[in-house]
């Protein structure tokens, strides 16, 4: 017999947990207890918009205060979906407005977010705290102004990497007067030149701002007076650093740095010029993580800069840096857990630095906490990857771009099978890999042995035949994204694999060789999947069902097929009929 | 390999064309030594027009963009440049890089570190010189756009952006010589006294050393053949 404790001291206990995962084991224990749950759920997280709808979820959880939401696909970043796919946040905003007058936070990836919906966020939710809007577009500066002007209680504002079409800077002026909330600013990717005073009163007012990312248009020598002003900071993020060097500029923004005590994270830097680096040095030895890839300084300047923060646990920065930075950065910073080294010149046949796998090998050797790592090189060697593996059995995430499609082992001329076998032979908790070079369906064999852990995996120009997914989809136990580009992947391993698709939140295929036939069947077969079929060339069936469809989407869904497909999305229906909006 | 329990036929890979049908092999695909057939032409005429360029870049985002005729008996994979979305960097990344791209000189002997090319510049009855780094500009146009207005207020004739401009202009050539027009010169690494405009812009800010506008009637005497 269970006798339960009363509902109220469930609840309090329900409140010390913190993960979705836990949360929702704790609602399949009884009834009682998933209704318990469901009312004192705060915190939802969504990981495809289309997964689920709006109605569904307020049905489930009447007193959210916070939502996550994620929209497109990841190879979206890369312009692989095409415009208007969806993911428009709209629908979600307005459906909130109605039921969640107590909403604190919406954050959003990926998502297609209009000056409307964030009118109507402005002016909806009395206590609104957060927005974060992560590569989102849609919107303009004038939706920032009602966000700026309506939202009392604002703390958070973080609009990282998104595309804002800027009409003008002056939306940071709405902020009223007696505005004085603000924790967190993050505006660097909008172009326009705000009202500098108005920043600087801005940031005079709001004692608790500790994250203040600037955009390009703020000059280096205004940096001194923000700074002065807000010595809490403990994220900043730079402007422009082009301007000519000066004496008067130069110590002011020492000076000001200086003043920083609580600094950890600093990026920014565009176009910085060298000579303004050392005026950072004072903050160095507190500085975590530090975002140099925008800074086009070569190798010494970068060296110098690094080798004074001995504390830092992420670096990202242009290959500028060369094997010799990293040599050095992996003497200097034996706390560095994340390395991202992004191209300075991606689309050049040639190498421009001097930069190749042996920098990551050095780092892979000399720091031992390294555990998250994205690469962009133009040669790469099984034996590299196999001391990057012996090196680091604890990384969990892996990023390798070798910039040439199917470029070999540069020493051997084999493909990079073996190696990558390695990573995730020793690498036993990796969560995240991407490949890239010369690969065959063995990679995918050794994937599917050994990636246990494994969420997510990208993949491009890689393996031979189906043999090669079907070794992924069957091995990798813990797979929940996968996305794959230009692979000779076709009908068979999906067919076979279709109830594993359930299990997994999406799986993207473009420019591989699924047909358009196989697809209506995995539509058919599996009706808790939309099977999206992106294909800019008209209806699949003006084509034999034999020719491979240009783009496919596969995701599991209680939502059905959605409604705002456009012209160039079909959904596969479970009757096998097409049903486009 | 251990054998599998579900035989797979090695399936071939297929192009989609806009417009076309897909079916079949598609054009050649090269065969390197392992044996591996060739990558598939990703053709995407479509413009990308969320694409921000920066100013002046227009030629880099086109690279960049994926506006290449589909020829399908194309049997070397493409080049970089032509495939959608490879290699993957955000395009906020690259329009940093395609203006980076840009005032960074080309040269092969770069030096360690310098981002700056300070100039003076005189014109010939001013008070005083001035000095441009040259790095900030990408074009002759936008240095001569930038000269003249720092200049504007005491412009001798036509030295404006228009006269400039038209210097550029063969055909004005004969006029601004004859009249009291400028003719942009400057000093090179060699000491000599150039023409403006005749190398191309990168080597330009490599080798100027100083810059000076000539009245047209002076500048006769560097040689300028018509």
């Amino acid at each position: 017999m269970v006798y339960s404790f009363p509902e109220e001291v469930l609840e309090y206990v329900f409140a010390f947990l913190s993960s979705d995962k836990d949360r929702n084991a704790v609602s399949l224990v009884c009834k009682s207890w998933y209704e318990i749950e469901r009312w004192c759920r705060r915190r939802v997280f969504i990981g495809n918009c289309y997964a689920v709808s709006p109605q569904i979820m307020i049905r489930r959880f009447p007193e959210v205060r916070a939502v996550k939401i994620k929209g497109k696909p990841h190879f979206a970043d890369f312009n692989l979906v095409p415009e208007r796919w969806g993911a428009y946040v709209y629908p979600w905003i307005s459906a909130m407005a109605r039921s969640y007058p107590w909403l604190e936070e919406i954050k959003l990836k990926r998502m297609v977010v209009t000056d409307e919906s964030l009118e109507l966020i402005s002016k909806s939710f009395k206590n609104f705290k957060v927005l974060s809007l992560s590569s989102c577009e849609g919107f303009t500066t004038d939706g920032l102004s009602s966000i700026a002007a309506n939202c009392r209680n604002l703390r958070e504002l973080d609009l990282r990497e998104s595309e804002v079409e800027d009409l003008s800077g002056h939306w940071l002026s709405h902020f009223p007067d007696n505005f004085t909330s603000l924790v967190s600013l993050n505006m660097s990717c909008l172009g326009s030149e705000v009202s500098f005073s108005a920043l600087e009163r801005l940031i005079s007012r709001c004692p608790n701002l500790k994250t203040l990312w600037l955009n390009r248009a703020v000059p280096v020598e205004k940096l001194a007076s923000l700074l002065r002003r807000a010595p809490q900071l403990v994220e900043f993020g730079t402007g422009a650093c082009s301007t000519e060097i000066r004496t008067d500029i130069f110590s002011n923004l020492v000076e000001a740095f200086s003043g920083c005590k609580h600094l950890k994270s600093l990026s920014g830097f565009w176009d910085v010029v060298p000579a303004y680096l050392p005026a950072m040095y004072s903050v160095c030895s507190r500085i975590t993580k530090l975002n140099l890839s925008y800074a086009t300084v070569q190798s010494p300047d970068l060296v110098e800069l690094i080798s004074q923060c001995s504390n830092l646990k992420c670096l990202w920065v242009l290959d500028y840096i060369e094997d010799a930075g990293l040599k050095a950065l992996s003497s200097y910073c034996k706390d560095l857990q994340e390395l991202r080294v992004f191209p300075s010149d991606p689309y050049s046949a040639e190498p421009n630095v001097s930069l190749t796998e042996q920098g990551l090998v050095t780092v892979s050797a000399g720091c031992p906490k390294l555990q998250s790592v994205l690469y962009f090189c133009r040669q790469m060697s099984n034996a590299a990857l196999i001391a990057i593996a012996r090196n680091r059995p604890n990384l969990i995430r892996f990023r390798l771009c070798i910039i040439e499609p199917q470029a070999p082992d540069y020493l051997t001329l084999e493909p990079l099978d073996t190696g990558f076998g390695a990573i995730v032979e020793h690498c036993k908790e990796l969560r995240r890999l991407s490949l890239s070079g010369l690969l065959t369906d063995r990679v995918f064999e050794y994937i599917g042995t050994h990636a246990k852990k494994l969420e997510m995996l990208s993949l491009a120009f890689a393996g031979d035949s189906d043999l090669g997914l079907h070794h992924v989809l069957s091995g990798c136990e813990s797979l929940r994204k996968l996305e794959i580009r230009d692979c000779p992947f076709g009908d068979r391993a999906l067919l076979a694999n279709a109830a594993k698709l359930e299990t997994m939140r999406s799986l993207w295929m473009s420019s591989c060789s699924v047909s358009y036939g196989a697809c209506k069947l995995l539509g058919q077969k599996m009706p808790n999947l939309n099977v999206e079929v992106i294909d800019e060339r008209g209806p699949p069936d003006s084509r034999p069902e034999s020719i491979s469809v240009e783009k496919l989407y596969v995701y599991r869904t209680v939502a059905g097929p959605r409604a705002d497909k456009p012209d160039f999305v079909w959904t596969m229906d479970e009757d096998g009929a097409l049903r486009f909006s | 390999m251990r054998s599998t329990m579900i035989d797979f036929e090695k399936t071939e890979l297929r192009l989609g064309l806009p417009g076309a049908g897909g079916g079949g092999n598609e054009g050649e695909t090269s065969r390197n030594s392992s044996g591996k057939r060739g990558f598939s032409e990703t053709v995407d005429l479509k413009l990308n027009l969320n694409s921000n360029s920066s100013d002046g870049n227009q030629v880099e985002d086109m690279k960049q963009k994926n506006i290449i005729p589909a020829s399908a008996d194309s049997a070397k994979p493409p080049t970089k440049a032509q495939v959608v979305g490879w290699p993957p960097v955000r395009s906020f990344r690259k329009n940093i890089l395609a203006v980076q791209k840009d005032t960074t000189t080309t040269d092969v002997n770069k030096s360690g570190g310098s981002h700056m090319a300070f100039v003076k510049v005189s014109v010939d009855g001013a008070p005083y010189l001035r000095k441009v780094d040259l790095k900030i500009y990408k074009s002759y146009q936008q240095l001569y756009d930038a000269l003249s207005k720092m200049f504007s207020s005491f412009t001798i004739g036509n030295c404006g952006s228009q006269g400039l401009k038209d210097f550029m202009n063969e055909s004005k050539l004969i006029d601004l010589l004859n009249g009291s027009d400028c003719v942009p010169t400057y000093e090179d690494k060699d000491g000599d006294w150039m023409l403006v405009g005749d190398v191309p812009w990168e080597m330009f800010v490599d080798s100027c050393k100083r810059i000076r506008i000539m009245k047209g009637s002076e500048a006769i005497g560097l040689g300028i053949t018509l």
